[in-house]
This record gives C-alpha cells, structure tokens and sequence, in this order.
C-alpha cells in the first residue's frame, strides 16, 4: 500500500528528467496506466472491503515523534480511494488530449501526478501528523495547479489566495491533531477512533472540534472561507474537475466523516456543521442564478454540494450519513462529468460564456446526450443514482428531530438551484439555434468525449442497480460510526411525502430552466453586492497588513547603517539596563583586586588618551597611529597580566593592522563633517550610555564567583594527557583543535576574499 | 621609504627573523609561542623586507605566490586531525612520537597541526598585504 | 587594577560604538576595532586577572603548582585577534573598493543597493 502512495510522487520526479520524451512522442496517454493500476489495485480488496474487513500497514517514520507511516483502507478510505483513482483515471485520460502540444504538458503530470499520491495518502493515512502532511501536499499541488497558467495575473493571483486559504486551514489541522494527540496519548487515527472517550473528556475538546470543523471548512470551500473556490476555476479544466470539486474539496469533507465518531454527540460540533452547512448550501446555491461562466456555476453549485454534506454530516443521523455517502459518489459522477464537458466546450468554441453558447448538439450530439445525462443525476431525475441520493437527502431532513420544516425547505432550495445548474451547464449550450460564429467547430476529440461519458453511464446503472455499491456505501458507515442496518438503496420509495418534494423539486427547477436566462444584467447586479463579500474583506485585509509591514519596515529598515546601530544600541540600553541599574551593588571592600602600579597607571592614561584622540581627531593618520597605540598598551596589559601569548599576538597583529591602514588609507577620501552637531551629541549620549552600562556589567561579574571547572580540567591534563606544557598552545592545537582547524578556513576564506575583491577590480576595469 | 640602511639591515633580518618564527613556532607547546605568533612574526619579516628592497624583489625572491600557502598549510592541519583514524582513534586525538627532540621536545601529529596552521597564518597575511600594496 | 579595566571597557565600547554611528567609512572600520579590543579585554577580564602567573606549567613539574592564569579566554582571545586581523582586511578593501566604484564614503549614499544611484 506504500507502493500505492509513493508511486505518484515517483512517476512526478520522473516525469521531470522524462517529460520531453513522453511529451514529444504523445505518450502522454500512456500515464493513465498510473491512477488505472491504483484503481484495479484497490478493487482488488472490494470483496474484503465489503465483508468489512481493514487491512492495516504499518512502517515507522520518525518514532521518537510518534509519527510513522501508518496506512488503513477500511469502507471510507476505500470509497475515497476509489473516487481518487478513478476519476484520476478518466481525468489521466481526459488530459492528454485536452492539453495536447502544451508546452508544459509533462509539468502538468507530474503536478497532477503528486496531487493523486498526496490525497491517496491523505485518505489511507492512519497517523494524524501524516495525514497533516498529506493534506498540505494537497494544498501545495492545487496551489501550483491553479497558476499553472502563470503568465495570467489572475491565475497567479487565485493560486495565492487558495494557498492562503487552505494552508490557513493546515493550520488549524495541525494544532487540532496536535491536541487531539495531547487528549489521547497518541496519533494513530485508529487508536482515537476506538477510544473516543479519551479526547471526548479531555480539557481541550472545544477547541479540537473548532479547529477540525475550521480546517475543514476551509479545505472544502464552506463560507465563508469558500471564495477561493471559484478562483481556483482560473486553472485548466481537468484540474477543476478533479482537484477542485470531484476529491481535493471533499478533503474536508473527508475529515468530518472521518472524526464524526469522536465529536458524535456533541452540540457544538451539530451545530457548527449545520450552520456552516446550510449558510453555504444557501448562499452559493443563490449565487448560481447571476453567474454566466460555465465554470463558475459549476463552482457555485460545488460549493453548493459541499454545503449539503457538511449539512448532512452536521444532522448526524444514521439516514444522513447514508445520504451524505451517496452523495459524495453521485456528486463525484455528475460534476465531474460536467466539468469535462464544460471543458469539451470550451477547448472546442474558445469560450465558457453561456449567453453566447447554443445550438451544439448540431456539432457533437454525442456530448450533448452526455449532458444531458448527467444534468438528470445532478437534478435527481429518476432513475438516476442522484434521485436516491436526493432522496436520501429529503429523507434525512425530514425525519430529523427538530426543524423539520426549515431544514427540509433548505435542502429543496438547494436541491433546486443544483438542478437548475446542472441543466444550465449540460444542455443549455447544446439546445437552439447553432449561432454563426460557432458553425466552424469540430467534433471533440474521442479521448475528450469518452471519459464524461463513462461517468454518466455508471450514473445512469448504478441509479438502476444501487447493488453494486451498496456494501461501499454501507461498509464506511457501519465501520466508522457503528450503525447497523443500513437502509437499502433503492429507486423506488413508493408513495410518500418524499417522492412530493422531489416532484416538488423537478418541477420548480424545470420551470427556472424554461424561464431564467442567465445574461449580463444579473452578473452586473451581483458584480455590486461584492464590497462586502468575504474576498473583498481579505484583500483588504490584506491591503492593511502590506501597508503596515511596509510602515513598520521603513521605521526600522531605512537602509542608514547608523540607524541601524543606533536602534539595536538603544533596544540593548533599554532592555537590559533596567536589571542591571537595580541589581548593581559595587562592593569593592572584600574582593582581592589587584593595586595599581605606576606603569599601569602609565600605561592607562596613554591608552585612554589615544582612545579619545581616535575619536576626535580629523586627521585619518592620526586615527590610525592612535589606534596602533592603544593596541601596543593592550599587548603590555596582557605581558603583565600573565599572557605572553597574547601579548605576542597582539603586539605583531597591531603592526600588521597599521601597515595594512598606511597602505590604503591614501586612497581613501579625507573625513568630512557630516553629521549635524545635535546627532553627534545625542550618538554621544548613547555610546557614552551603553559604555556605562557595559562596565556596570563586568564590574557585576566580577563580583561573582568564578567558574573554573573546564580551565582546570585544561590546566590539570595539559601536559599528562596532551604532552604540552603551555596551556593557551594546547588548549588551541589540541583540546580544541577543530575550532582552530575551522579558524585558519576562515583566515582562508577572508583572505581569498581580499585577494578577489581586489583582482576582480582590476578585471573589470580591464574590460573597459 | 627605500634606504640603504633599512635595506642593507633587512637582508640580515628577513633570515633572522623567519629564523626566530620557526624558533617561536616549535617551542609553542612548552612556552609562549605557537603557530599563530610564529605565523605573524614570519609575516612580518617579509613585510619589512618588502618596504625594504621593493614588493616586486620580495614575490620574486619568493619564488611563489604566499597564497599558496594557506592550502597547503590546511593540507597539514587536516592530516594531522584525521591521522588518528587511520589508528582506529578518535578526529583530533594527538599521537606522539616516542623519544625528545631539544627545542622541540616531543614530535607529534599536534606539532603538524600547529605548522599546519603557521602555514596559513604566513598565506592569509601575506596574501592580505601584497594584494592590497599591488593594487592602485 | 580590575575596576579600572573595567572602566576601560566601557569606554572602549562606547568609542567604538560612536564611531559606528559616524557617515564617514573610514571611521566605521576603527570603530569595529576599537569595539573589538573592548570585547577581547571583556573576555580577559571574565577569566579574572593574576598578575604574573602565565599558564605555563612549570618545567620541572608535570603539573601547576600555583595558582595561574585562566588559559581559556586567552586561547579565546588569541583567535579572536587573528580572526579579527581578516574580517579588518577584508573590510578595508571593501571600503577601498566601494569608493572606488561608487566615489563616496558616505554612508548615507550607499544605502541602496540600485547601481544607478
């Protein structure tokens, strides 16, 4: 099952050194073996599947975290699974002729490539940490998918904000799994899932069920995080189709499901979901009726049908679940489906605007019947797989607990604009008159018209014998949330308060169908409405933050270096000097301090006159000589004081540092007086301050007890162990030998950087 | 700055002096001394001959160029730190030769190191001052 | 004798670290190596001071007999000073350099880093 996942991000590295190849000799088609041989693979475990079984794989990955490689397929896994490989299959497929001779075809594949193997990963994981990786792969490709056009600024512009949006959500991911681990002890899902109870009495339980609802929300586009959604249509087709309403979006959807049995019960997490649920089922299912791109009434009504599972998983009950589960499948076939011919079109007449599309069931009957079909299943036309489902549906809220009336009204209005956005989508391009400027279109590609195809067919034959995926549906929610019993899925209801509304359904859809024309004036009305959308209010936001930034940057950051030195300076004053002026005591009377002699007196008074010198002086040669002074006094300070190495150093360093500033100094510019008096005094003021301080600090330490513990060590073993009877020496060539190894590269390095600035110089200014 | 009397005391002193460095070198590990210092009083012998006689007569006496030194001088150092794997002994641990040389006393892979680091010591300055004393 | 150096230090410090704060390039390096020396002698002076007393192990003994002084700031600071000998070259050329190219040594004027400017 490793295998299953690694293999997408193999063939996408592969694709890196190999994609010329499969592109130059079109064997892009070739690739769908990958999501095929996925599918068949997982196929193969149906009957276990079926029969209830899950079938574990562990690997250990980062142990000391509690973090391995912990795959489990059981009923939900499967069921996504099998939505991810097989429409990753017909999506494969799809592909290579609807991107035929892009330049950036093989980029595209490995793109896609990466996005199956991280959401294959993300449903089979059992590890709450991998499954967060998994789920920012996710996030990451359909960021590069989106702007994969990225010559376009508004592709580029979606691609952030969806990033923006869905990593936001990978956060709240992570600091729920980091919780949820905190409460159970552990991050395998399987161990939380068969011991709710730990997480359901721990203190953090509110705070997990926001942050999963959160991550959630944003991963499967709930207001009102759910305008990135219809941004993300700037990508091209099969990437909407398949990262962006048939398995990324259901992500989220995913997790809910997933986590349902820990938070089952809890008023909170009821009442997020169905909030969050029904304002996103209303909001964007009402959005559909003002939108004329195809693609963005397909996004609309995406978000709109994730809207009805969030609803769905909110209400909780044995039937809801059931209806969410079929929905999942049913929306799967249907908008994927739509989609594609959505895409067929467009490839084929150079638009998506649907006043200007009609009469192309002339040009290629084959996609109009296509659209047809799947406009019944996103409609719930009997006998379609979408009338169980919205049946199911209907069903679900109609014998729930409370609010009967409200939620079931809720459901039907949604239900309607689904219906109404499938026909819109599927037949309205096709039916009318065949306008002049689309009589020059050809016939789809069979490699575009094949896929679509196939989905609405499994549509149309599951909707006749919902037996064949009946112990799919049945097998996750036995297995995830103990129910038993699931209801049997069948066409036929016989007569009952349901059947009314979904007549009530087909009938009013049907009539906005005939009467609502989608054209310019409504897009123009909602086009104003969007000042106080949820996108507007992040650019905004957005806008504040840069502004703020950029404020807060050129306080700091003004590109003077003084200022620079000055701020840092002040910050340390500050920070600092508040402990350091209480907690200073000087009590000089019981430390051993050394007297002073007269040589050192000596000694001093030149040292701190050529320090004063150097900085006053105007002359350069002057501050250069006065430096070298108080670099020999420092020589004979270490002679005294009982370090003739350094005083050795010192003393030859000095001389080199003199000589070096003699040489150069003639080429440099002579002082100038820049800086106004009042900046001098108030540089002085903070020098002189932070000095004080400075000193306050040593004379503090020197008060302490010393800690003598390693230099002993050094001084005791320097010649038993090392053989060497001059401390400092061994201490350098020996004990620490490495950090003088790593000295003399940079001495290395700094030199080599002398010698090239100055050679570089001179060739550059040879070649002029 | 080229006068007979700092040139004609410069071609006694650039030997002396290079002979007193190495003198500082090897006797670092028993009293004050040690590649660093012997490496800079080196440096500082070919500096005075190069005010002395000429930076042009000092490269050419030379023979090469000091930058070559500061790999070499790594080469050594870098021996002398793995040597003790090639003894199944952890990097940096010092392997002594038996019997006591006078100046030196003992010979070991730290006294390597520490020409090692001369070496560089040598390179680095020399390289620093000439390059900058060539440029205009 | 400590309170003194003590003293020094901090004024070692605070020249350095005016003269960072001046326009002039020039000045910016001496400040660097004054503000050096100031943290070399910082460092001598958190090893405390014994007058006379080098780590050097006495040659008829194989250990200290007396007190010494501590050897590890000295090794510290004896790198210090090499290093510091490198990162002064190196900034001097720089400086050499960016007047050169440039033909300013204000450091007001290079703080862009747009050739044209």
């Amino acid at each position: 099952m490793l295998i299953v996942v690694l293999i997408g991000f193999l063939l996408s590295a592969l694709l890196l050194f190999t994609g010329n190849f499969f592109k130059e000799k079109k064997l892009s088609t070739l690739l769908t073996i990958l999501p095929l041989g996925i599918l068949i693979y997982l196929l193969s475990f149906g009957q276990k599947i079926a029969q209830g079984e899950v079938i574990y794989l562990h690997y250990e990955w980062i142990p000391a975290f509690d973090v391995s490689l912990n795959f489990r397929l059981d009923g939900l896994s499967f069921l996504f699974g099998l939505l991810i490989s097989g429409i990753g299959t017909l999506v494969f497929f799809y592909t290579s002729s609807y991107l035929k001779g892009h330049h950036f075809l093989d980029r595209f594949y490995s793109y896609l490539s990466m996005f199956m193997a991280a959401m294959l990963g993300l449903v089979l994981s059992d590890n709450l940490i991998t499954m967060f990786i998994f789920w920012e792969l996710t996030s990451i490709t359909s960021f590069f998918l989106i702007g994969f056009n990225n010559e376009s600024q508004s592709s580029r512009k979606s691609a952030l904000v969806a990033l923006g949006i869905t990593g936001l959500g990978g956060f709240f991911l992570l600091a729920g799994a980091v919780l949820i681990g905190e409460s159970a002890g552990t991050y395998s899902i399987s161990q939380i899932l068969s011991d709710p109870e730990a997480v359901r009495s721990g203190s953090y339980f509110s705070l997990i069920c926001i942050f999963m609802t959160l991550a959630a929300f944003t991963k499967s586009a709930q207001f009102p995080f759910h305008f990135w959604l219809p941004g993300a249509m700037q990508a091209p087709t099969p990437v909407s189709t398949y990262l962006h309403s048939a398995t990324m979006v259901k992500a989220g959807v995913y997790l809910l499901f997933r986590f349902s049995p820990v938070f089952e019960g809890s008023h909170l997490w009821h009442e997020l979901l169905l909030i969050f649920g029904a304002v996103t089922m209303i909001y964007s299912a009402y959005h559909i009726i003002f939108r004329i791109d195809l693609k963005s009434i397909l996004a609309y009504s995406t978000i709109a049908a994730l809207g009805i599972l969030v609803f769905l998983i909110g209400i909780g009950t044995k039937m809801a679940i059931t209806a969410a589960a079929v929905f999942i499948v049913v929306h799967a076939l249907y908008k994927a489906s739509l989609f594609l011919i959505a895409g067929i079109i467009d490839h084929e007449t150079g638009t998506r605007d649907i006043t200007r599309l009609s009469g192309l069931r002339h040009k290629m009957m084959p996609i109009f019947i296509t659209g047809v079909i799947a406009a019944a299943i996103s409609g719930g036309i009997p006998p379609t797989l979408g009338f169980i489902g919205k049946e199911l549906i209907y069903e679900s809220t109609y014998h729930f607990t409370e609010s009967v009336v409200f939620l079931t009204f809720l459901a039907i209005f949604t239900k309607i604009l689904l219906f109404y956005a499938g026909f819109v989508v599927g037949m309205k391009p096709f039916t009318g008159k065949l306008p002049a400027a689309l009589s020059e279109v050809h016939k789809p590609d069979i490699k575009m018209s094949l896929p679509p195809a196939i989905m609405v067919i499994l549509g149309l034959v599951l909707g006749i014998f919902p037996g064949f995926i009946e112990d799919f549906i049945s097998a996750p929610i036995t297995q995830t949330f103990g129910f038993t019993d699931v209801e049997h899925l069948k066409i036929w209801h016989g007569f009952s308060e349901i059947l009314v509304f979904s007549m009530v359904t087909i009938l009013i859809g049907t009539i906005m169908y005939l009467t609502l024309k989608p054209n310019y004036k409504l897009k123009g009305f909602i086009s104003k409405l969007e000042v106080i959308s949820p996108l507007q209010l992040m650019n905004d936001l957005n806008q504040g933050f840069e502004k703020i930034s950029g404020w807060w940057t050129n306080l700091f950051q003004n590109g003077y270096l003084r200022h620079y030195v000055a701020t840092c300076v002040l910050f340390m004053v500050i920070s600092i000097g508040y402990v350091v002026v209480f907690n200073f005591n000087l009590d000089l009377a019981d430390q051993a301090f050394h007297q002073l002699t007269f040589h050192e007196v000596a000694i001093i008074v030149i040292m701190l006159g050529a320090v004063i010198f150097t900085v006053v002086t105007r002359s350069r040669l002057a501050a250069v000589v006065a430096m070298g002074i108080v670099g020999f006094s420092f020589s004979l300070i270490f002679l005294f004081y009982g370090a003739p190495d350094l005083a050795m150093t010192q003393f030859s360093v000095d001389t080199l540092t003199v000589i070096l500033f003699v040489l150069v100094l003639y080429k440099l510019p002579k002082y100038l007086k820049l800086t106004k008096n009042v900046l001098r005094l108030e540089h002085g003021i903070l020098s002189l301050t932070f000095g004080t301080l400075v000193s306050m600090i040593i004379l503090m330490v020197l008060q302490q007890p010393v800690q003598k513990e390693v230099s002993e060590y050094y001084g005791d073993n320097a010649y038993l162990l090392a053989k060497g009877k001059n401390v400092v020496n061994v201490i350098l060539v020996d004990f620490r030998g490495i950090d003088t190894l790593i000295e003399v590269s940079v001495l290395t390095v700094a030199s080599l950087g002398v010698f090239g600035l100055i050679k570089l110089r001179i060739r550059s200014r040879d070649k002029k | 700055m080229q006068t007979t009397i700092l040139k004609a005391a410069s071609n006694f002193l650039l030997p002396v002096l290079l002979l007193f460095s190495i003198f500082i070198l090897l006797r670092g590990h028993y009293l004050p001394g040690g590649g660093f210092i012997g490496g800079l009083i080196a440096s500082s012998a070919f500096v005075l001959d190069a005010f002395a006689n000429g930076l042009v007569y000092t490269k050419s006496m030379l023979r090469f160029h000091p930058g070559f030194l500061m790999p070499l001088g790594l080469t050594f150092s870098f021996l002398a730190a793995i040597s003790p794997f090639f003894v199944g002994k952890p990097l940096m641990h010092a392997l002594w030769m038996k019997g006591h040389i006078p100046v030196i006393g003992k010979l070991g892979t730290p006294l390597i190191f520490d020409i090692g680091v001369y070496l560089v010591v040598i390179g680095a300055a020399l390289t620093i001052i000439f390059t900058i004393s060539e440029s205009r | 004798m400590e309170v003194v150096l003590a003293i020094i230090t901090g004024i070692l410090y605070a020249a350095g670290i005016y003269m960072m704060m001046r326009r002039s390039i020039v000045k910016l390096i001496i400040g660097v190596i004054l503000f050096s020396n100031g943290v070399n002698l910082l460092i001598f002076l958190s090893g405390r001071l014994k007058k006379g007393k080098p780590p050097l192990i006495p040659e008829s003994s194989d250990v200290f007999i007396e007190a010494y002084t501590d050897p590890i700031p000295q090794a510290l600071i004896l790198t210090a000073i090499v290093i510091s000998f490198g990162l002064q070259a190196f900034a001097i050329v720089l400086v050499k350099r960016a007047y050169k190219v440039l033909h300013t040594d204000d450091l007001d004027q290079l703080n862009t880093t747009d050739e044209d400017s």
